[in-house]
């Protein structure tokens, strides 16, 4: 990818002396979907304001299709942009009605024009014969289905979600973001979208952006992130992971389960995390216990088992519906992982980690 | 009368089997007392017969219903015009000290209308102090007139506009900003955004708004009698000093009634189709920068809350210390101040203990009948003082001659106008008693009344005593009906500030109306910062 479609470089923004989006840079390619995750207050939906104009940050710079949006004494407003953006209380304007909403953004349209664009986009999201009715006439899906085709009617360069689907119950956000891809992509429109949900940035981004403390962690498609996290808030926030002490010998990672053998860019002697999950850990009765089952919760397609290790280190472990075991069983605890583990230096102070390590942009 | 209300009652207390059944007694007697009088006025107006239809149809009756809805809607259109920038400035843009002007710019309520008439009748009449002082320069001759429509329309648009503003504010500060964003997003820029979404999302506030502002204008009576300008109010005080014409007196009032009635109505109904705006803990977004706009912005607050505060507390302070130089103390006003203050705790009390019933009704049976009580005991919202003052003074002369002219009849008025302020006040303390407390305390034995003694009362009296101050301090400022209704040598500090302005004793008037505007401030004070009251419009 030569020239990528939006840019941003370097943004800075702080609230009352408090940087709220630190440093932070990224590119959109055109007709992609990235998806930009993290925990509340991390600053995504701030950047997302960057991008829209919504704010001015206090450094960096933003580019879409080689102009700048934003950059030293330029600032072009909102309604210049030609950014569409669907807000995450859809925004709709309550005095006007869905085809008035749909149509507030065809500026300059002539009435056949507007009138074609409306049933257009209509028929896209699905609302057909709903164009009469008022915003609070709506179920929460249509609403959002309303904001989307508003957005989308004056065919905006690249398209901004603020977590679109927080206000919808789990049903209906499962079946609205497969409709929202679907359009997306039928489209071609590149979208920045923004989320707290690690399982829907996982299913609608193209590549994430992993997001904390107003930083990007890491950026790359999401086998990329999952396999390979840079770093502990990554493996945990994406990957649900636990962590496994061990210290770091010439042929790996020596471990209470035994040595994991991998390269490690740690040097011999290191004391290391490796980031396991309830997949990569086994359980059997036959070899020789190691553990005890401290706990299970039946997930209805499988178990998910707690065991605690001797030295109290306590891990995951998937195993198949049908199988059974008594708390307070003693067990056999192996590592069935197949590939390799991302492993951390030991650090009692977590954080420091996190800003030393560099930003890895996954190359496509 | 009785028999209608008796009828009433058979329905809703069959069916209710509650336990405070008693308490339909004392509230159909205070409805009683509040609704017998404004009857006996509607007879008295209509025993007139046909005559009345060729009176209505008199230009004289029509030219006096113009100037009324001209004046009130000449006012609420500059109220509106005022508030609306202002409450934009205030809550949407940068402007400078926009926190400190939010802050000043509703003060306006404290000035009592008719205080703030004086003030602009004692600085600019041809008596007043810019004339004199700039008559070498500008013959008085060519100073325009305080009195009339202009003057009128002037005042009363600078001490209502706050009522406007205030709701505006209110709208402004909760309403999603995202919809502003989201017409930017798609192409609007900020001055389209303003006439496309923000305006648009007003229309109600500015309708509940001015119809506040219109109503205030047709009820008021001081500010209009001293500017001289004559609305229904006027009309109806005049006739009625010009004592052989009393029954066009109760004519008038019963039009001014209607006309007030349509209006309330009118509010009513488009209070209940308000589009819910959504209310957010909005996201500090960025203000809109004024850039070039910042000082033309500034400058028309600067107007607005100089001529409206600045002006009048200037010539208040101005006049007081013109007063002290001529000898007038504090002292000559210990009798109106003592009056004002036994007449204001006797209206609290009263108030409040007829208000406590309708309350407990209107909270614990909600029903048909406890509905029709509250509403009905709202009269007092839609009726102008100077009408149930009016009506009092006619039913008391014919049914109840011991009453005439006593202080009795004086405080049944102020019952009957500021009820809907305690009843407000006791029904939120009320809704705030959790009903299982009462529950708990029937299950260990008690009867409804000790459960009332021991349990719910203690628990509102803070309701209680906020209704009894709410109540103390607007009564203190009450002109009409105290003007009509004080018994023979009973001065108040409100009919003592009427009294000096009529006679063009400006600084006699300047020490009770310094009293009434602190008072005033203080009734706000209470009023914005008491649990019960904050939700509640100003009134």
């Amino acid at each position: 990818m030569s020239h990528p479609l939006l840019e941003c470089r370097h943004l800075y923004k702080s609230y009352q002396g408090k940087p709220v989006v630190a440093d932070l840079s990224l590119n959109l390619a055109a007709g992609e979907i990235l998806a930009v995750v993290g925990p509340s207050g991390c600053g995504k939906t701030t950047t997302l304001r960057l991008i829209a104009g919504f704010e001015r940050p206090e450094r960096g710079e933003i580019h879409m299709g080689g102009k700048p949006l934003v950059a030293a004494g330029v600032f072009i407003p909102p309604e210049k942009r030609g950014i569409g953006m669907v807000f995450q209380d859809y925004a709709l304007f309550p005095h006007l009605n869905v085809y008035e909403n749909i149509a507030f953004g065809l500026k300059g349209w002539s009435k056949t024009q507007v009138q074609r664009r409306v049933n257009e986009l209509l028929a896209l999201v699905g609302l057909q014969g709903m164009a009469r009715r008022f915003p609070h006439q709506l179920s929460g899906g249509e609403q959002q289905r309303v904001a989307l085709a508003r957005a989308l009617a004056p065919q905006p360069q690249v398209l901004l979600l603020d977590e679109p689907f927080s206000n919808l119950d789990a049903d209906l956000r499962l079946k609205l973001r497969e409709e929202v891809r679907t359009v997306l992509k039928g489209l071609n429109l590149a979208a920045l979208f923004v989320t707290h949900d690690q399982e829907e940035a996982l299913f609608m981004g193209d590549r994430l952006a992993v997001m904390n403390q107003g930083r990007v962690h890491q950026i790359g498609t999401p086998e990329a992130i999952f396999a390979r996290p840079v770093n502990r808030f990554v493996a945990e926030f994406m990957g649900n992971a636990y962590f496994l002490p061990g210290h770091v010998t010439r042929q790996g990672i020596q471990t209470e389960l035994g040595l994991v053998r991998q390269e490690v860019p740690y040097p011999p002697g290191s004391r290391v995390d490796v980031a396991v999950r309830a997949d990569d850990i086994g359980l059997d009765l036959q070899g020789p216990p190691n553990g005890k089952v401290v706990g299970r919760v039946f997930k209805g397609l499988l178990n998910l088992y707690q065991v605690e290790l001797r030295s109290g280190c306590v891990l995951p472990s998937l195993q198949p519906h049908d199988y059974f075991l008594p708390p307070g069983q003693p067990v056999h605890v192996y590592l069935s992982a197949q590939h390799e583990l991302a492993c951390f230096a030991t650090e009692s102070d977590t954080s420091e980690v996190v800003v030393a390590l560099p930003v890895m942009q996954e190359e496509t | 009368m009785t028999i209608i209300a008796a009828k009433d009652l058979v329905i809703p207390l069959a069916r209710a089997g509650g336990r405070a059944n008693w308490l339909y007694l004392p509230a159909l007697l205070v409805a009683a007392v509040m609704g017998l009088p404004l009857l006996y006025l509607g007879v008295r107006a209509l025993s007139a017969g046909p005559a009345i239809w060729t009176w209505l149809g008199r230009v004289q009756t029509l030219h006096l219903l113009l100037r009324s809805l001209g004046l009130a809607l000449a006012v609420t259109f500059s109220a509106i015009m005022l508030a609306v920038p202002l409450a934009w400035l205030v809550t949407r843009s940068d402007l400078m000290g926009r926190r400190f002007w939010a802050m000043v710019l509703p003060l306006p309520l404290v000035i009592p209308s008719y205080v703030g008439a004086y003030l602009y009748v004692s600085l600019l009449s041809p008596h007043g102090v810019i004339p004199s002082l700039l008559s070498t320069w500008l013959p008085l001759a060519k100073w325009p007139s305080i009195y009339g429509f202009g003057g009128a329309w002037w005042v009363l648009t600078l001490m209502t506009y706050p009522y406007v503003y205030m709701s505006v504010r209110a709208v402004l500060s909760m309403s999603d900003r995202a919809l502003e964003e989201a017409a930017r997003s798609l192409g609007y820029s900020p001055w389209a955004v303003f006439w496309r979404v923000t305006l648009p999302l007003l229309r109600p506030a500015l309708t509940s708004g001015g119809l506040l502002v219109a109503l205030y204008v047709l009820r008021d009576f001081g500010a209009v009698s001293m500017l001289r300008y004559t609305t229904f109010t006027r009309a109806i005080y005049l006739h009625y000093q010009s004592s052989f014409d009393r029954s066009t007196a109760a004519l008038l009032a019963l039009v001014l009634v209607l006309v007030t009635v349509i209006l309330l109505a009118v509010q009513q109904r488009l209070d209940r189709l308000k589009v819910a705006v959504v209310a957010h803990t909005p996201r500090p977004s960025p203000p809109v920068r004024l850039g070039k706009w910042q000082v033309p912005a500034l400058v028309l607050v600067l107007i607005v809350v100089g001529l409206a505060l600045a002006v009048p507390v200037g010539g208040l302070i101005y006049w007081l210390v013109r007063g002290v130089r001529v000898g007038e103390t504090l002292g000559s006003l210990a009798v109106p101040l003592l009056n004002s203050a036994l007449a204001a705790g006797l209206a609290a009390l009263v108030t409040v203990v007829a208000a406590l019933p309708l309350a407990i009704l209107a909270v614990r049976q909600a029903g048909r009948l406890s509905r029709a009580l509250v509403g009905w005991s709202h009269l007092g919202f839609a009726v102008p003082g100077v009408v149930i003052a009016l009506a009092l003074v006619f039913f008391g002369a014919n049914f109840t001659p011991a009453l005439y002219q006593t202080l009795t009849l004086l405080i049944v008025a102020y019952m009957i106008l500021f009820l809907p302020q305690a009843l407000g006040v006791l029904q939120a303390a009320l809704r705030l008693v959790r009903r299982n407390l009462e529950e708990a305390a029937a299950s260990l034995g008690h009867s409804p009344g000790q459960v009332f003694w021991r349990v719910t009362l203690p628990l509102i009296t803070p309701g209680l005593t906020s209704a009894a101050g709410l109540v103390c301090l607007t009564t203190l400022k009450e002109l009409p009906a105290t003007l009509l209704l004080a018994p023979p040598g009973f001065p108040t500090l409100a009919t003592r500030v009427w009294g000096a302005v009529s006679e063009a004793f400006f600084a006699r008037a300047a020490w009770p109306a310094l009293i009434l505007v602190g008072l005033s401030s203080l009734s706000m004070l209470w009023f914005h910062h008491n649990p019960y009251t904050r939700n509640e419009p100003t009134s």
